[in-house]
């Protein structure tokens, strides 16, 4: 079933295009990758995606399950399923992490119309869900990303995806900054809510994410068009080669 | 717990900018308007007052007349006409109720109305409550039981008939009558107000709570509040406050007293909600407020904490003069503007004694094309051998046509003084509240959780169930201050 259409999208910021005409499609249940040079334009899609202030879309549409997305703020998007694990995840100093998950958590709940979550249940919720991701107590009783190392603000992300269990999320390059340990647990998180009920779309860099959260569908992004599109090879190809010659034969 | 989900239910109910805004329809007693002798006498004679306090009130009259409204302040207060004011409105049926079953009904369900629960549960809660109605107490509970406990908690009025040695000995003790302009005028035309006393050891047993509401048009309210917390007491004292919406402005002159004895702590909560006036700056309360507590024993500690969102203007800086050895003073503020609001507000810290401590921490928050102001004073004087101070002063701006003003005033006349001064000014950026929108969070949802965030230090001082009602008071104060 078809989550994610993304058809000839083309987006500015200030004056200037960054997206060309994107076409992708992301049924449920695939995780597709998006890999591209610094500059392609990776994070612009995935900001654009989310609705971002100052990302402005100048032609083409975005549908998530049929129903075009621009004209809908950041946070409708959001609840409507989309989730954004960020490059950079944001401090919010002060904020604690309970009372910010469960205002998030609460926030897609009435969405749904649906009552908010039990205090003490969401607690245990979290904790059992953070342990798995090796989010420590200590971590949770902070606030949001205040004093966390890199590795433990992408972990946090991912646990916050795990609590809001988005239909589509997009992991903008969440390997950067981990160290290989790292990497591992947050693609254990990652792959463990890989399933029927949700589509991916992983933005890197590099191949070596790749290897650990395997995607059905690899695309090669540059100058904010995609160039190439195949399967998990591709991913090998680019790690062999570089992007360099791939760019050529699109040009 | 059940009056905490109360105080919430009923905070979430508010729709409107200002959900106090309502005018309670009862049947009111009021002296004519304007200031003269005659009117202070008719308070006094309404009051049943000794003639001590009677000539008190008339010398501070006298006092008051030939002083000038202070200019010195960032606030910009068009001429107050002091004779359109009424100096007394009491409830007609608030002449001296024994019970609950007494007070007007209505009465109580203004009380209501504000999540301020007079009844049963706020009882098991174990708060109690003194509810000053315009210019009376109207009802004050839990009262046996403080008495068991040894701990007076009275309108001042009664007090001054009850325990006329305290009042008189403590009264204007801490700040005179002459001290300023509104301390003098609060001085001659006070109506009511409570009083605490918590003798030497008794650690209080409960939260003590007032409550103000200035309802009647024109009606200005002059509480005055004297707390006296003997040798090793303890005792936690809590104050909200709240008035009609009105065109017209309102004037609130208060003065409050704090007396801690030696090794004895005082501890005073303030979430301040007078109504703020429109967008444009149309009516409101303006807020002139003396706060001074004395810690005049040594390893005395007096700690003010003070939420304030309401009010056109407000000029208010909660003081304490550390007299006692080792005495330790705190201030922890939270002063929030939108709209056309106006504050000046910080506090003083007068170190007298050896080893005074002292903490300030401000956190203002300015949105719309309000002004906010910190301005504080620290003072270490000749004698104050190693005193201490740490202060710390926030801003965050919300929008780009409010200003934040930070003015500290530090005079250290004794060389092992320490006193140290560390300020910020931020906004709440862009990065932060896309952050909170992308995980579903609307504007006014981010911005309270941010500016909460921001206020944490300070949120995290205030009794649990008054710290929920300020969170959410605040959240309803920034509301359309962004997009």
């Amino acid at each position: 079933m078809t989550l994610l259409e993304i058809k000839d999208l083309h987006a500015k910021i200030g004056d200037t295009e960054i997206l060309h005409g994107i076409n992708l499609t992301i049924n449920r249940g695939e995780v597709h990758a998006i890999m591209g040079p610094n500059g392609s334009g990776k994070s612009t899609l995935s900001y654009v995606l989310s609705g971002r202030e100052g990302y402005e879309v100048t032609g083409g549409d975005i549908l998530l399950d049929g129903e075009s997305v621009l004209e809908m703020e950041a946070d409708e998007r959001a609840r409507a399923g989309m989730f954004l694990a960020f490059q950079y995840p944001v401090e919010l100093p002060g904020v604690g992490g309970m009372t910010f998950l469960r205002a998030a958590v609460n926030a897609r709940l009435r969405e749904a119309g649906k009552d908010e979550v039990d205090q003490l249940a969401f607690v245990k919720l979290v904790r059992a869900k953070a342990k798995e991701l090796g989010v420590s107590d200590d971590m949770l009783k902070r606030a949001v990303n205040v004093g966390f190392s890199g590795g433990e603000k992408k972990r946090y992300e991912i646990l916050q995806m795990a609590l809001l269990e988005p239909s589509l999320a997009v992991l903008d390059e969440t390997d950067s900054g981990l160290d290989v340990d790292a990497l591992r647990i947050v693609s254990e998180g990652v792959n463990a809510l890989r399933g029927d009920a949700r589509g991916m779309l992983v933005i890197t860099h590099y191949q070596r994410l790749l290897s650990h959260i395997v995607p059905d569908f690899v695309h090669i992004l540059a100058h904010g068009k995609i160039i190439k599109s195949g399967d998990k090879s591709l991913a090998l190809e680019v790690e062999e080669n570089g992007y360099a010659g791939l760019i050529d034969a699109a040009e | 717990m059940a009056a905490t989900q109360e105080t919430i239910a009923a905070v979430e109910e508010a729709t409107g900018q200002y959900k106090y805004g309502f005018v309670t329809d009862i049947e009111v007693e009021k002296a004519p308007k304007g200031l003269n002798e005659d009117i202070i006498r008719f308070i006094s004679a309404k009051k049943d007052e000794p003639e001590w306090l009677l000539e008190w009130r008339l010398k501070a009259y006298q006092k008051w007349l030939t002083m000038d409204s202070p200019d010195w302040a960032k606030l910009n207060i068009p001429e107050i006409d002091y004779q359109d004011i009424h100096y007394y409105a009491a409830p007609k049926t608030a002449e001296g109720p024994k019970s609950l079953d007494e007070v007007d009904p209505e009465l109580l369900a203004t009380y209501e109305k504000l999540g301020i629960p007079l009844n049963e549960q706020k009882m098991l809660a174990g708060v109690a409550v003194d509810a000053v109605f315009d210019s009376v107490s109207v009802a004050t509970t839990f009262r046996e039981e403080l008495a068991k406990a040894g701990v007076i908690f009275c309108p001042i009025s009664e007090a001054v008939h009850s325990h006329p040695e305290l009042v008189k000995k403590y009264l204007g003790s801490v700040v005179p009558v002459a001290d300023n302009y509104f301390s003098a005028l609060n001085s001659a035309v006070f109506t009511d107000g409570s009083f605490v006393f918590i003798p030497k050891g008794v650690r209080c047993p409960m939260e003590l709570s007032t409550y103000f509401r200035i309802n009647e048009k024109n009606t200005g309210q002059f509480e005055r509040t004297l707390i006296i917390a003997e040798d090793q007491s303890y005792v936690s004292y809590l104050e909200g406050c709240t008035a009609p919406q009105r065109d017209e402005n309102q004037l609130h002159a208060a003065v409050v007293e704090l007396v801690a004895l030696e090794d004895a702590e005082i501890k005073y909560s303030t979430v301040q909600n007078w109504y703020p006036g429109d967008a444009e700056g149309k009516g409101g309360i303006y807020n002139f407020v003396t706060k001074r507590g004395a810690c005049r024993g040594d390893r005395a500690k007096i700690s003010w904490t003070q939420v304030e969102t309401g009010s056109a203007v407000t000029w208010k800086y909660p003081s304490c003069i550390l007299q006692g050895k080792d005495s330790v003073g705190e201030f922890y503020s939270v002063a929030v503007t939108n709209g056309a609001q106006q504050a000046d507000t910080g506090t003083k810290m007068i170190h007298l004694g050896e080893g005074s401590r002292s903490t300030i921490i401000s956190k203002g928050i300015s949105a719309g094309k309000s002004n906010n102001t910190y301005r504080g004073l620290v003072q270490v004087m000749p004698k104050a051998e190693n005193a201490r101070n740490f202060t710390q002063c926030d801003s965050l701006l919300v929008g780009d046509k409010c200003g934040a003003h930070t003015v500290p005033y530090i005079v250290s006349r004794n060389p092992s003084g320490k006193v140290e001064h560390e300020a910020t000014t931020s906004r709440i950026s862009e990065d932060q509240l896309f952050y909170c929108h992308q995980r579903g969070l609307d504007e006014e949802e981010a911005v309270s959780l941010i500016v909460n965030g921001f206020c944490r230090e300070v949120m995290k001082e205030l009794p649990m169930e008054f710290a929920v009602e300020a969170q959410k008071l605040i959240a309803i104060s920034l509301e359309g201050s962004v997009g």
